[in-house]
């Protein structure tokens, strides 16, 4: 299970209604189901990825989220989870207004460009980082709206959007306090819990 | 799934149908794949399309060329696993396999009723398969499948039956017909209404067969069930006889035509031309939210099943948005559903075909529908 999952599993209420969008093979979903009795509806357009996901007994739509989420009724679901998907959107905004028009809460999971390691990179050698974290070149990835905590906090600040708590997955484990300090340096992925 | 073979079921209590009429008794030809286990909760119910019938899976014996018209999908290790359910499929009442239809001797008159026979609409054939679900000992199905015309039986059985279904499988199907689907239906009725060997119906009194209208109306129906491509990667402009030789005053017969002819005539020597008529209507009546307002949202209420919608890319007949809207719908309702949208070069026929990914979702899906009430 990635780190950013277990991180946020946390803000999940059991037995709530929760909406994944981009949601993968439901291996989070499964987990929210099985410990946490949440019913929950996943949104994906890998075709395998939902094969697995339905073998895993859970509900499915294969939906493409640059299409819009206009399908779902307002203040349907208690959270929105877009996990490791916000870079990969043509419009990151608007899946946040419509996350949280569709779910009372949101969490969302986001590489942080701004990490020290990016900027070095791109300091020192004046290309676009390439890294096991984020194995594509630049022309050919999914992964086409990176943003920095920074960047993200000002988005949300501009929207009105409230961010109820921040969690940081630091480089290693071992160091969580630099991440926590200093987290547009630190943090390799941000973790954000957020309403309206 | 071996030779299997079909069964009769007679009903004498008489079926209140929707048009107003009795059907006073009836019979049933099913067949059935499979082992109902003790509880007599691993029953799947599969509902026929348009043209379809009782004969969905197996061999009639052993000369047979042919399996039923879903082998690809029911057996041992199949989508809907014989090993694990037991699975019935019936020719609808108004058919031409077998159960009572215009073929039939009406027993008031002791003549065939051909076009007398009454106008069925789906919430008929939904009553008189719960009928059957009653004389089999059938409680509540694990789950009811069907595809196109299938589809809408299925999803009425949801609205219709709640605790009497557990998943709900519906592939290729819309919750009503457009005015495109109307017309077509409208051409094909025509065609075989304007062979005079119809007789407005009365052609089995007569002696008679509307082979040639009813090829007809098979031939433009079956272009429906192919998508463009399809029929460009499996004919193209090919040439059956003649040529394109200056000089050459012969017309020439594409590869298409003859194959459309070829259609057309296999399917008018084994099915009715009433039930054609009847089928086609029932399928233009059918609007699943008629009954509730008009509103698709409050209708899926009614139900109390988990979906599965499956839509096939190149389907022009029911497309894949006729589908959307059914998910859309069980969405706002707050219904469990599970969809998945096929890449398929082969357009409405798909839905009999072993896709690849088609048979990967819809095995996935029947693992998870539990045998067990």
């Amino acid at each position: 299970m990635r780190l950013d999952l277990t991180h946020i599993q946390r803000w999940i209420v059991p037995g709530s209604r929760v909406l994944d969008l981009g949601c993968g093979n439901g291996e989070f979903l499964q987990l929210l189901r099985d410990q946490r009795q949440v019913r929950g509806t996943g949104i994906e357009i890998d075709p395998h990825e939902i094969t697995s996901a339905i073998a895993r007994g859970l509900n499915i739509v294969e939906q493409n989220l640059d299409r819009g989420l206009a399908n779902f009724p307002d203040q349907s679901f208690d959270t929105v989870v877009l996990a490791h998907a916000l870079q990969a959107v043509h419009f990151p905004d608007r899946v946040l207004d419509e996350m949280l028009r569709i779910g009372r809460e949101g969490i969302v999971t986001f590489p942080n460009f701004g990490h020290w390691r990016c900027r070095l990179y791109l300091g020192t050698r004046g290309k676009m980082p390439v890294s096991r974290f984020m194995p594509y070149n630049w022309y050919d990835t999914p992964n086409i709206h990176f943003c920095t905590v920074k960047d993200f906090e000002a988005l949300c600040e501009q929207k009105n959007i409230r961010i109820l708590a921040r969690d940081v997955v630091g480089n290693t484990e071992r160091q969580p306090l630099l991440a926590s300090t200093w987290p547009n340096l630190f943090a390799t992925t941000a973790i954000y819990h957020i309403t309206r | 799934m071996g030779i299997v073979e079909p069964r009769i079921a007679r009903f004498d209590q008489p079926l209140p149908l929707a048009c107003g009429r009795d059907l006073a008794d009836y019979q049933l030809v099913y067949e059935t794949y499979g082992e109902l286990n003790e509880e007599r909760s691993n029953a799947v119910l599969v509902c026929h399309a348009l043209s379809g019938n009782h004969h969905a899976a197996g061999y009639h014996s052993a000369e047979d060329k042919k399996p039923g018209w879903w082998d690809e999908c029911i057996g041992p290790g199949k989508p809907v696993d014989t090993d694990r359910f037991f699975v019935v499929s019936l020719n609808n009442i108004g058919g031409c396999h077998g159960s009572t239809g215009p073929t039939s001797i009406n027993p008031r008159t002791g003549e065939p009723w051909g076009p007398d026979f009454p106008p069925l609409r789906a919430r008929d054939w939904v009553n008189s398969q719960a009928r059957l679900a009653d004389y089999l000992g059938i409680d509540c199905w694990a789950a009811i499948v069907g595809g196109s015309l299938g589809g809408m039986q299925a999803m009425r059985w949801a609205l219709e039956y709640p605790d009497r279904v557990r998943h709900c499988i519906v592939i290729a199907a819309a919750m009503k017909l457009s005015a495109q689907n109307l017309a077509f239906n409208e051409v094909a009725r025509q065609a075989i209404m304007s062979d005079p060997d119809f007789a407005d119906g009365h052609y089995q009194a007569r002696g008679t067969v509307p082979a040639r209208g009813l090829g007809l109306a098979r031939m433009v129906g079956h272009i429906t069930y192919l998508s463009d491509h399809a029929m460009a990667s499996k004919f193209g402009r090919d040439l059956r006889s003649g040529s394109f030789e200056q000089g050459d005053e012969q017309n020439v017969e594409f590869q298409v035509q003859s194959y459309l002819r070829y259609q057309g005539s296999q399917f008018s020597g084994s099915f009715d031309a009433n039930t054609y008529m009847l089928m086609t209507r029932a399928l233009d009546y059918f609007d699943l939210a008629r009954e509730y307002d008009n509103d698709p949202v409050a209708a899926f209420r009614h139900s109390s099943c988990s979906f599965l919608v499956i839509s096939f890319s190149t389907d022009w007949r029911f497309s894949p948005e006729r589908s959307r809207e059914i998910v859309n719908a069980l969405i706002a309702a707050d219904r469990p559903v599970t969809y998945a949208e096929i890449e398929a070069d082969e357009g409405h026929d798909a839905f009999l075909l072993p896709i690849p990914r088609y048979m990967d979702v819809f095995s996935a899906y029947m693992r998870r529908v539990g045998v067990r009430n």
